[in-house]
């Protein structure tokens, strides 16, 4: 058996930064375990700019902000074994991997970090009538079959979902000639960013149709065209709305699912609204040595928030190393609600010496709406924002004293919206 | 002359209003929150300009083509004019991080640039 101080399962930004900062912190051996040929994860097929501004205060692309973290990895004595399909984690944090050089592989290791990232909703789970007919695909496959693979998968396109994703495939299909004819949102409101619905849409003159779904799909070897009809407040088709739009192409951008198959595996307790492990501020799973961050644990909208929050898990698991606590930990709970959907992390440690950063989505989008954070009634922070939307992470810093000086063990954090 | 815009400096997403003369030239810019706002407005007016990224086809490399983008942000009109630039360019690999793929694409002062390694 291989025994490793900390193994990190999944070699895109969040494992990377997680395996770097835990280099930083003085962890020795280290294993990067990766499923693809190279490091870099999904960035290596998002070449749009925009990574980075937060991280490095410059505007890269997806590969550009991978590379950065490819060469740091490549100057330490960190290990990466790619094209490597981890299978399970055993009792005692016991890693069983496989891969074509080496067959079957049992790792051992004091921590280990789940940096599996997330996975595209696919059309399965959306019960659109219609045939199987090629010409339907998530935008993510879309995106890898035009940047990586070189080809162009159709000519007349529907986008149905709003995500980020699909709104960066609008520009890209367009921008190499194909004819993109709308992106219906179920939504009344668009999950992606403002800034993405401006510049991919907008500039290009491409229709964005809210309240709006796909209801079928026709053709039977190729998609020839769709169904879309306007839906209710109950998200329902609305009768007589119904339209017939030519397509060969339907690409879907329906939502991220954290890839926690692993997680579950290993007994590890999953939040139901993120999707991911419920954790401590320093990104420790219920399993004591086992960490978790990125996409796998909350879908990110910005890899900088991605790579910020695999730090802490990183310098997590080297304080778990070096100091191999027992016993206990005594946690303050923190819940969301009125308005706030989770909060991550959902534990904070009651003697934590660090200022605490608690990200949160909200389920709605609000104007001058106050995010609060209170315990036991006490107001601990308190800002009035401008506008809060579903698609925009959002994070407030709680002090440690604060935390300290908690006599309830529980906060939450909530909306407070004015009266209309 | 008036134009509606959304300004896309932060996530609040002001709707701005910005009035221009006949000859273009902003003259007001309201909606905005911040002073960031003003010279998006201004910008978006003027002189709209946009990074560019796609890809050019290689030859003899790992994978069939490498990710490329504008070293500078180009003018808004000519995107699709560079686009048929990129993709009337074909190169040999290997491709170097920052290689310059076409310098000085339709007369923009701007060069394509490789993003990734093939």
């Amino acid at each position: 058996m291989l025994k490793y101080d900390l193994v990190v399962i999944g070699g895109g930004p969040a494992g990377m930064a997680a395996a770097l900062k835990a280099k930083e912190c003085g962890v020795k051996k280290i294993l990067i375990l990766e499923r693809a040929e190279t490091l870099g994860g999904i960035l290596e097929q998002c070449i749009h700019a925009g990574f980075g501004l937060h991280y490095f205060g410059e505007e890269l692309t997806g590969p550009e902000y991978a590379y950065r973290f490819i060469q740091e990895v490549e100057k330490t004595d960190i290990e990466v074994k790619v094209d490597t399909m981890v299978l399970e984690i055993r009792t005692g944090n016991v890693v069983v991997a496989t891969n074509n050089k080496d067959g079957m592989l049992e790792i051992s290791a004091t921590a280990i970090i789940l940096a599996m990232g997330c996975r595209e909703r696919p059309r399965g789970a959306l019960d659109i009538p219609g045939s199987r007919a090629s010409g339907i695909m998530t935008a993510g496959t879309a995106q890898k079959y035009v940047n990586i693979d070189g080809y162009m998968p159709g000519r007349k396109i529907v986008i149905l979902g709003s995500g980020d994703i699909g709104l960066i495939m609008a520009r890209r299909m367009t921008l190499e000639g194909a004819k993109v004819e709308m992106v219906c949102e179920l939504m009344p409101f668009s999950g992606g960013l403002q800034r993405n619905i401006v510049q991919c849409l907008d500039d290009l003159g491409i229709p964005l149709k809210l309240s709006c779904t796909v209801i079928k799909t026709h053709g039977i070897e190729r998609l020839e065209g769709v169904t879309i009809a306007n839906v209710d407040e109950h998200r329902q088709p609305i009768p007589g709305t119904e339209q017939y739009v030519e397509c060969d192409t339907l690409l879907l951008s329906v939502g991220l699912i954290p890839e926690n198959e692993l997680t579950r595996m290993a007994g590890i307790i999953i939040d139901p609204v993120t999707n991911g492990a419920i954790v401590d501020e320093n990104r420790q799973t219920s399993r004591p040595g086992i960490f978790a961050c990125g996409n796998v644990l909350q879908v990110h909208d910005l890899v900088d928030y991605v790579t910020a929050e695999s730090q802490i898990a990183g310098e997590g698991a080297a304080a778990y190393i070096a100091n191999r606590p027992r016993g206990r930990n005594h946690y303050v709970s923190v819940s969301a609600k009125d308005g706030v959907r989770y909060v991550v992390p959902q534990n904070i440690n009651e003697n934590t010496d660090k200022d605490v950063k608690l990200y949160f989505r909200v389920a709605d989008v609000f104007r001058n709406a106050k995010i609060i954070v209170e315990s036991d009634g006490k107001v601990l922070y308190s800002k009035k924002k401008p506008k809060l939307a579903p698609g925009e992470m959002e994070y407030v810093t709680i002090k440690a004293s604060d935390i300290g000086a908690l006599e309830k063990k529980q906060l939450t954090v909530r909306l407070e919206v004015p009266t209309k | 002359m008036t134009r509606d815009m959304i300004c896309v400096s932060c996530p609040i997403g002001c709707a701005l209003h910005v009035e221009l003369d006949d000859a273009g030239n902003v003259l007001s810019v309201s909606g905005n929150t911040c002073k960031r706002g003003e010279k998006y407005a201004i910008d978006e007016c003027t002189n709209p300009v946009r990074m560019l990224t796609s890809t050019v086809k290689v030859n003899g490399g790992k994978l069939p083509v490498v990710p490329v983008k504008t070293s500078a942000p180009i003018p808004k009109g000519k995107m699709f004019e560079c686009m048929k630039a990129i993709n009337n360019e074909v190169v040999d690999a290997p491709v170097k991080m920052g290689d310059i793929i076409i310098s000085n694409v339709c007369d923009t002062g701007v060069d394509i640039v490789a993003t990734n390694e093939v």
